[in-house]
């Protein structure tokens, strides 16, 4: 790594010292999160107990090709912002700023999809407390299944949008270092943070779009 | 010699400014960076909810002398103990040590120029001003009648008032206490001095530590469920309330998974003070270092284990009331071990019963009184009777104000040479500590009583049988307030008229008495390199020191 | 705790499980106590004769310190198991009412107190207990959660809206107790409060007869069924598929998604409110709600009804 140049902040001895600082800084942030989303994963597995057929039942109304479209658009994201984390720290500011405006292309795709799908779900009425009606006998457990699909990625939605300006941010800060490689210690940091984003998906992905009876 | 004196000669460059006298523009504090200052912006702000907190608590007290709840409206008082177990706990216990104390002290105590992160921290003030902001404005509009514990499905369809403002102002408040545990987490994991191993660490670093990992684990739980909370009340979506599909127990859940937790935050801060104030002033190294570091970290581990024992009587099942039982019990093996390594100390020691100690000493007192009656409430049958009756509020203001605000006030006073150049006027100090003592007790201890007889809590009126220990208890109140305001208003005066502090005035170890008092912007002109353990007192030395210099005086 | 108490305040005790839960408090006091004067002992002792100045003896003690932390350590810990075996015994017997009990039912709602005995006496903010029998009390919410104590019985149970609990007790004194609601309930919470009469059992038994006595739960229950049109379906003349109720009460259920459930009151409570929520094997889930149109009060009498169906089975409508 070429670090000579990174500026200390005054309360660091070293860069070694306020790299790892950052880090670390960074992965105690994510426990936080996984804990913020860890409240809302405990009631999911409290009402699925309740009412399994209705969730079964519920599930079936989400749409799952557009669920498995965001799940490889997210991945793939993932893809690039790895690859411009290890670019940065070799200086290669053309491709890293590529590579992560792609990742920021890629969220908007992410949240335009999951507008579209909160866009139907309300034609449809299954929006809960606004007219929600379920068919089958199911809408009281089918009602918390959708009060917990919303909230559950409606926060991972606000989580996406965050971690898609903090890359584009990344983007424009390394378009105009002079040294692109100082800045690797920003673009590792807010890679992990976009894994973290990823990481969610991937749990909420099977929990409201795969549980359910398609056959 | 220790080796913090042979460092000290190089730090006390006199003409140097301290960080109060380096800029003194309203902007420089706003916008300081400075782990001191800040520090001392959030003395200020919680000094404000305290007060806030306090005025409702004496209210509730004049209104409870009286069976007949004829003072004020049922409405009223609901809504007081709301304001007093709000801003008490969110808004000054739970910021107070860590924030106030913390903040100032974490950097000097492992010699850092200061925290990891100086930006996010001042961020953190201004996070939590905003969510204190939320809560005075759900006060002053109307008020808020749920209780501190929001429970459901009352606080989400039936409650009185701006619940979401409050929740909301509660939740941002969090996201200060998230920022601030991770700034200090990193800060003593990737800050401490050349030579400040781990088992170097001043036991009040310890502590501060494991209330950090609890800040940052616990917290987000409770955002979450104050959102859902909120979600459920603004748009009538079901989350909680049966009537809409929901599930109340979880809610109960949900809260007393971070709000157990943090009790452990409303006492561990204060645990390292205590060690640190008995270790100077008994002049002996801390009785089992070790083990008073690891009753800490038992401390949190445990403390995430038992959040069932607030709900023996909820419907939760018997087997799951059995398996918080036991651990709860557990979980108070770490502060009994603390307290008795505390008492082991004072032997052979040479005490001196300057202020800070007496609140020290107080502290082992009512934080012993009220861990031994946390037994009662462990025990399955026995907390049938007892829960969410006075015997509940006794105990844990035994251990919150009792425990907590002993040792802040005991640590205020320690560190306040440090803090403000200055020395508060002793007499005065010790006469307010026996006056917060006394007064604490009278208030506290007939409520066991009251408990006992069944008087359950959050009643504006109550049968004439019960009216003997209200009154005195309503009766120690107003002395406790007498005792809480003086501190209040000799600090204040001496800030003016105090003697000027010498750098380390308590002839005590640790590294923030090596920087002069009050400390330069960076603390230390070098960095200091530690070459010893923690608590090099000597009991015998200190007593031949006064040998010697009565000798001269004859 | 009666020792302590009675002679300075009003402190009743009277149920048989109370003498054992003061014996419990006793125990944990006699130990606290001891700890607590010991802590406050040795500090006093160590402040006088350690104070700065005394000519006391200061010699660092050579000796490890592992032994005196694994003693105080050690010691706490058998002695908290022991209390915690101790409590939790008790708290099992709490959980489990005996056989022969008198079945109240309550309805909890802001602010006040609705009993329905099953004779069908009914009273608000009081309850009429026979001396020396077993009461189970099946309590329900209406809106928040309350809790149901007694302090004289030494007994409490959180009353949550949407799922029956249960607590019971064997009262043991005659006399007027004082019923607390003891869970924050809104505005009037500190006015959620009544009495607990101990009568002797001839007496409660005259009692029964006087006063708001109306028919007995299950009589009401059953001109419920009829006039809610339970009985449309749930009868063998229906020509609707619905599930015969006659011997229900307390059997095993399969249900549609392979489990079994027993018939309790929570289940037939969620089969009249919330019909799809569990479905009996073999039955499409064709029975409408009856949320919002049924009170507690009345579910808690059809549910009277159909347990009286299992225990006299030719009284089928």
């Amino acid at each position: 790594m070429s670090e000579p140049t990174v500026p200390l902040a005054h309360q660091f001895e070293e860069p070694a010292q306020q790299q790892e600082a950052a880090t670390l800084g960074m992965w105690i942030f994510l426990a936080t999160e996984v804990l913020l989303f860890g409240g809302l994963f405990l009631a999911y597995i409290v009402y699925r107990d309740q009412a399994p057929q209705a969730f079964a039942a519920a599930s079936g109304k989400t749409m799952l090709v557009a669920g498995t479209i965001n799940t490889a658009v997210l991945l793939v994201s993932s893809y690039f912002v790895a690859n411009a984390v290890h670019l940065t720290t070799l200086g290669r500011r053309k491709v890293v700023v590529v590579l992560l405006l792609a990742a920021v292309l890629l969220a908007a795709v992410f949240l335009v999809i999951k507008g579209f799908e909160y866009h139907h779900k309300i034609e449809e009425g299954l929006f809960p407390g606004m007219n929600f009606h379920f068919p089958g006998g199911q809408a009281r457990g089918a009602q918390m299944f959708f009060v917990l699909y919303f909230t559950m990625t409606g926060l991972h939605a606000l989580h996406v949008a965050v971690g898609a300006a903090i890359l584009a941010v990344c983007a424009g800060k390394v378009l105009l270092s002079p040294d692109p490689a100082r800045l690797a210690t920003m673009v590792d940091v807010s890679g992990l943070y976009w894994h973290f984003v990823d990481i969610v998906w991937v749990f909420l992905f099977p929990l409201f779009y795969l549980i359910s009876h398609r056959s | 010699m220790n080796s913090f004196a042979l460092q000290a000669a190089p730090q006390t460059g006199a003409s140097e400014l301290d960080y109060l006298t380096e800029q003194r523009t309203i902007s420089s504090w706003l916008f300081t960076t400075d782990h001191k200052r800040v520090g001392i912006l959030y003395m200020l702000t919680i000094t404000l909810f305290f007060l806030i907190g306090g005025i409702a608590a004496t209210l509730m007290r004049l209104e409870l002398a009286t069976p007949a709840g004829d003072l004020m409206s049922s409405p009223t008082y609901n809504k007081l103990f709301t304001v007093h177990g709000v801003m008490m706990v969110w808004f000054f216990l739970i910021p107070s040590i860590p924030n106030v104390l913390g903040n100032f002290l974490i950097p000097l105590m492992i010699g850092a120029r200061d925290v990891a992160f100086p930006r996010l921290n001042i961020a953190s003030w201004y996070i939590f001003v905003c969510g204190g902001a939320f809560a005075l404005y759900a006060i002053l509009s109307g008020g808020v009648d749920t209780g501190w514990t929001f429970y459901t499905p009352y606080s989400s369809t039936y409650a009185n008032g701006h619940v979401i403002a409050m929740a909301v102002g509660i939740l941002i408040a969090g996201f200060s206490s998230i920022a601030t545990g991770l700034n200090f987490i990193v800060t003593i994991h990737k800050m401490r001095a050349p030579g400040m191993t781990w088992f170097r660490l001043p036991l009040f670093i310890w502590s501060m530590y494991t209330t950090s990992l609890i800040l940052v684990l616990a917290t987000p739980v409770l955002a979450i469920t104050l959102i859902l909370v909120s979600l459920e009340r603004g748009f009538g979506v079901g989350i909680f309330d049966p009537a809409l599909g929901g599930d109340p127990v979880l809610f109960q859940h949900l809260f007393w998974f971070y709000s157990h937790p943090a009790v452990y935050i409303m006492i561990l801060p204060g645990m390292g003070v205590i060690s640190e104030l008995i270790a100077c002033f008994a002049r002996k190294r801390i009785f089992g270092y070790r083990f008073v570091a690891f009753a800490s970290v038992a401390i949190a581990v445990f403390g995430f284990l038992v959040w069932g024992h607030h709900m023996f009587v909820s419907s939760q099942s018997v087997y799951a009331g059995m398996i918080f039982s036991i651990l709860s019990f557990l979980v108070s093996i770490p502060s009994a071990i603390k307290v008795f390594n505390w008492t082991a100390t004072l032997y052979k020691g040479s005490i001196r019963f300057d202020t800070p100690m007496l609140y020290a000493l107080g502290f082992i007192g009512l934080f012993t009184v009220g861990g031994l009656t946390g037994l009662f409430l462990a025990s399955l049958a026995m907390d049938v009777h007892l829960t969410d009756t006075y015997f509940i509020i006794a105990h844990f203001h035994y251990i919150m104000v009792g425990g907590m605000v002993m040792a802040y006030l005991g640590g205020l006073h320690f560190w306040w040479p440090k803090i403000s150049g200055r020395h508060y006027p002793e007499i005065l100090a010790r006469l307010s500590a026996l006056t917060i003592f006394l007064g604490f007790n009278l208030t506290f201890f007939p409520q066991f009583v009251l408990g006992v007889l069944g008087m359950p809590r959050r009643y504006h009126t109550y049968p004439d049988e019960f009216q003997l220990l209200n009154v005195l208890s309503s009766a120690g109140a107003s002395i406790l307030a007498v005792g809480y305001v003086l501190p209040l208003l000799y600090l204040l005066w001496s800030l003016r008229h105090g003697k000027r502090a010498e750098p380390n005035p308590w002839g005590a170890t640790g590294l923030e008495w090596i920087a002069p008092s009050p400390p330069p912007r960076d603390n230390f002109s070098t960095v200091p390199i530690v070459t010893e353990d923690p608590y090099a007192y000597n009991a015998q030395a200190a007593e031949a020191e006064i040998r010697k210099e009565e000798g001269v005086h004859v | 705790m009666k020792i302590l108490l009675t002679g300075t305040w009003e402190f009743p005790s009277a149920s048989e499980m109370a003498p054992q839960m003061d014996a419990l408090f006793m125990g944990l006091l006699v130990i606290s106590s001891l700890v607590a004067f010991a802590v406050a002992g040795f500090i006093v002792v160590f402040g006088i004769r350690y104070r700065r100045g005394s000519t006391a003896d200061r010699t660092p003690g050579h000796g490890s310190t592992m032994p005196i932390e694994i003693a105080w350590t050690a010691v706490p810990l058998a002695i908290f198991v022991a209390l915690f075996v101790w409590a939790a015994v008790l708290y099992f017997q709490m959980a489990r009412p005996p056989a022969n009990s008198v079945e109240v039912h309550v309805v909890a709602k802001q602010w006040m107190w609705k009993v329905q005995h099953p004779g069908g006496r009914r009273e608000i903010n009081e309850l009429h207990v026979p001396l020396g029998r077993p009461v189970v009390l099946v309590m329900i919410s209406q809106d928040v959660i309350h809790s149901f104590y007694v302090p004289a019985f030494r007994i409490k149970q959180d009353v949550l809206p949407g799922r029956y609990t249960r607590q019971w007790f064997i009262p043991n004194r005659i006399g007027r107790y004082h019923l607390f609601c003891a869970e924050y309930c809104g505005t009037d919470h500190s006015r959620m409060i009544g009495t607990v009469t101990v009568m002797q059992p001839p007496e409660y038994a005259r009692w029964q007869e006087t006063g708001d006595v109306g028919t007995s739960m299950a009589a009401v229950g059953r001109g419920l069924f009829m006039s809610r049109g339970c009985s449309g379906c749930h009868s063998v003349r229906s020509a609707i598929s619905a599930p015969l109720l006659d011997g229900v009460y307390g059997k095993p259920v399969a249900l549609s998604d392979g489990a079994t459930v027993i018939a309790d009151e929570g289940y037939i409570r969620d089969s009249i409110l919330l019909p799809n929520k569990q479905i009996a094997a073999g039955y499409s889930p064709v029975m409408p709600t009856f949320q919002g149109q049924l009170g507690e009060e009345e579910v808690a009498q059809l549910i009277a009804y159909i347990r009286s169906l299992t225990a006299k089975p030719e009284t089928s409508p």
